[in-house]
């Protein structure tokens, strides 16, 4: 085998099948369902994993209508209560697991090779193994649906003793996990590997575009958390088969084991969720208020900060469980800390567009009300972090506004803009501008009036997870339903504008936003990029 | 060309690093179980008692002090077992020895055995309460609808910090028959 063969073989792998050419550069994808199960090129497979988050999201949303249709008036309706807590089981599983992070892995595999001017990711056969291990991920935990005692009921954290009362569904809900839990693992070595290792000549750490960035850290979370909660639920599985007394107090263990287990996984996973989105939203904002970006440095040491302190802040969720008074002094003072290197995000954003030239695009739309509204989060975050207030939210609806004020309009609105933001260059069209604003409109009236009531009802002392309610919570619940609903039905729009936009329409420039080539190389590429991009690297100023 | 050679170990050996961390963090989960265990016992943190006997020593006993008990009893999942308490609350000096007799009492037809669990409230009492005597400590067998005695001696140490007044010992009863068939 001579060099150059060697050499194609390893950067082009995909064309193995075409056996030598000199002219490798010019090739496209491979034709048929084929391509999409074999590729190992990161454009592909960023796109399956899109793909796949958009489906899972939608499904999840069906989810969550059937929970809001049920609480839409006092008293039982349509669902009966097991399934009541199977939907909110499946509802967070399946958005945390299918729909927000594969998306954030679809964002990184799509620009992190382009915005670091590397050919492809550094393990593209490991990428192609990440993505397709989901499908049967998810398929094992869809499956106890069907199954006798149904789908797991115990909230996504299955807490014993309650999650291991269930029926079938338990080893393949934690098999389950334990797939999901190797795909993100995979994705983030891929992730570390290609940033450490493939950056074009000249791009050094502190030029690091801020989504890398927080994709770097995000990356370094889910290799230190993902495994110690695959841990924690084979301890459950082999409580319920072989015996063992991990949670189990007539053994000698104890169920609040899992709870610090779960949360020391748990609390790192809710900031895996959001770190890409601060880098997407760090992307937009400077490109649309014509800026560059206020405080770089200051953004990622902040990022780095909320990554550590994510580890030593676990027992805030567990506030109710008798900790002593200086256990309960110390997770509300870290938890408090956390607040420090978000506001200097904040504060940067707002810099970042203070006198600049705005322009109002949906993505820029999205990037604006995700400031805000994810803050309003931030904040009620805040009140439930001191530790004698919190017995009063605890396991309320209050919470249950809280996490949905930063992961709907938090996570899921930097998906949307940062979709928006890149669709043009992914597609080679630009999206309906109009329909894109009419979503944005749409979805952030509902998601204000399906979220916001909900404080309320918590503060008034409603608790989440049950599938009825006395009758004085009957106003706020109703208006939280019919908001539930146009948010769900609004998602439809942009389903329509993504197809849309990869059918055809206006052809996007390679700039796509004007003066875009300040603020990323990938802006410097056509719009489509070629099947395979920087496969000489850029020069970087 | 051999960058491409040296890219490849370059990015072998940062992978199996960050493989090694991920199989560190998947044994840290289970390492802290016992750490979880160790922490809770030297701190007294989240009412775990010790499961042992302690010799009989003789303290002094702190007229002075009076401390009031309640001793709390429960089932887990509906245990078919009649566990009850001779007396629910008693005031108590520390330093003196004091013997209360739980009562427990097959339901069943078949031979039952079951494990009691204790906790004290508050957590922090929990070093100073010293058992000589407990069914806690060992497995209970009952057989068909037999009803059996249990007596608790136990002691407080005087050395007992002085704003606690109250204090409570619960033991829940697992119903732990199944585990034992062979």
């Amino acid at each position: 085998m001579t060099e150059a063969t060697h050499e194609e073989y390893a950067i082009h792998d995909e064309h193995f099948a075409h056996g030598h050419h000199d002219e490798h550069d010019h090739h496209g994808p491979a034709k048929g369902f084929m391509r999409w199960v074999f590729t190992t090129n990161h454009k592909d497979i960023g796109t399956l994993y899109l793909v796949t988050a958009l489906i899972m999201f939608l499904v999840g949303g069906a989810m969550a209508l059937v929970i809001r249709a049920e609480l839409f008036e006092p008293g039982m309706q349509y669902v009966d209560p097991a399934f009541f807590n199977q939907m909110t089981t499946l509802h967070a599983l399946i958005m945390v697991f299918g729909a927000v992070m594969p998306a954030f892995v679809g964002f990184a595999n799509w620009m992190i090779p382009m915005m670091i001017g590397a050919p492809d990711m550094a393990l593209p056969r490991m990428n192609n193994w990440s993505f397709w291990i989901l499908p049967f991920a998810f398929t094992l935990l869809a499956s106890t649906l069907f199954m006798e005692g149904g789908a797991p009921a115990a909230g996504w954290t299955l807490y014993p003793p309650l999650v291991l009362q269930g029926g079938a569904h338990l080893p393949f809900a934690i098999f389950s996990v334990h797939l999901l839990g190797m795909s993100s693992i995979m994705g983030a070595i891929n992730i570390i590997v290609t940033v450490f290792n493939m950056r074009a000549p000249g791009m050094t750490l502190m030029k690091l575009p801020l989504f890398v960035w927080t994709w770097v850290i995000t990356a370094f979370l889910l290799i230190a958390v993902m495994p110690v909660f695959a841990g924690a639920v084979t301890m459950l599985l082999t409580d319920k088969f072989f015996g063992t007394s991990f949670f189990n107090a007539a053994g000698g263990g104890d169920p609040v084991l899992y709870q610090h287990l779960f949360w020391f996984f748990g609390h790192p996973e809710v900031y895996i969720m959001i770190l890409p989105s601060f880098g997407v939203i760090s992307t937009i904002i400077p490109t649309f208020a014509r800026k560059p970006l206020f405080g770089y440095s200051s953004m990622v040491y902040a990022t780095a900060s909320i990554g550590f302190l994510s580890f030593i802040v676990w027992a805030h969720h567990q506030y109710t469980v008798g900790m002593p008074l200086a256990g309960e002094l110390y997770f509300t003072y870290a938890t408090m800390l956390i607040a420090v290197p978000t506001g200097v995000k904040v504060f940067n954003w707002v810099a970042t567009m203070w006198k600049g030239a705005m322009t109002f695009e949906t993505p820029m739309l999205f990037a604006i009300a995700f400031v805000v509204l994810f803050t309003m989060g931030g904040f009620t975050g805040l009140m439930m972090s001191i530790s004698p207030a919190d017995l009063q939210y605890h396991d309320t609806y209050f919470i249950v506004a809280h996490f949905h004020y930063v992961l709907v309009p938090g996570a899921v609105f930097a998906l949307f803009a940062g979709t928006y933001y890149w669709l043009p260059k992914w597609t080679g069209h630009m999206y309906d501008e109009k329909l894109g604003k009419l979503h944005f409109w749409l979805s952030t009236v509902s998601v204000n009036v399906l979220f916001f009531p909900q404080h309320f009802l918590g503060l008034a002392g409603m608790p989440r997870r049950i599938p009825d309610y006395a009758v004085q919570f009957a106003e706020f619940n109703a208006m939280s339903s019919v908001g539930a609903f146009i948010f769900g039905f609004s998602q439809l729009i942009f389903v329509w504008v993504v197809i849309k936009a990869i059918r055809g329409g206006e052809k996007a420039t390679d700039e796509v936003w004007e003066g875009a080539s300040e603020h990323g190389l990938e802006w410097t590429l056509p719009s489509p990029p070629p099947y395979h991009t920087w496969t000489t690297a850029p020069d970087i100023k | 060309m051999s960058h491409q050679e040296t890219d490849k170990r370059k990015h072998g050996r940062l992978v199996w690093g960050i493989v090694f961390v991920a199989l560190a963090m998947f044994g840290f989960g289970f390492a802290l179980a016992p750490f979880y265990s160790l922490f809770c016992e030297i701190t007294g943190l989240n009412g775990k008692v010790r499961t042992e006997a302690v010799d009989e020593v003789a303290y002094d006993v702190d007229v002075s002090r009076e401390i009031t008990i309640e001793f709390v009893t429960e089932l887990n999942e509906r245990m078919p077992l009649a566990f009850s308490v001779e007396t629910p609350k008693m005031k108590i000096h520390p330093g003196q020895y004091y013997t209360v007799k739980f009562y427990g009492e097959n339901l069943t037809d078949r031979p039952m055995l079951g494990r009691a669990i204790p906790s004290i409230t508050p957590g922090t009492a929990t070093a100073y309460l010293k058992k000589t005597e407990c069914f806690c400590f060992s497995e209970q067998r009952f057989e068909p609808h037999q009803r059996r005695e249990m007596p608790v001696r136990f002691v407080i140490d005087p050395g007992l910090p002085k704003d606690i007044k109250e204090m409570a010992l619960s033991y829940t009863f697992f119903d732990i028959s199944d585990t034992q068939k062979d």
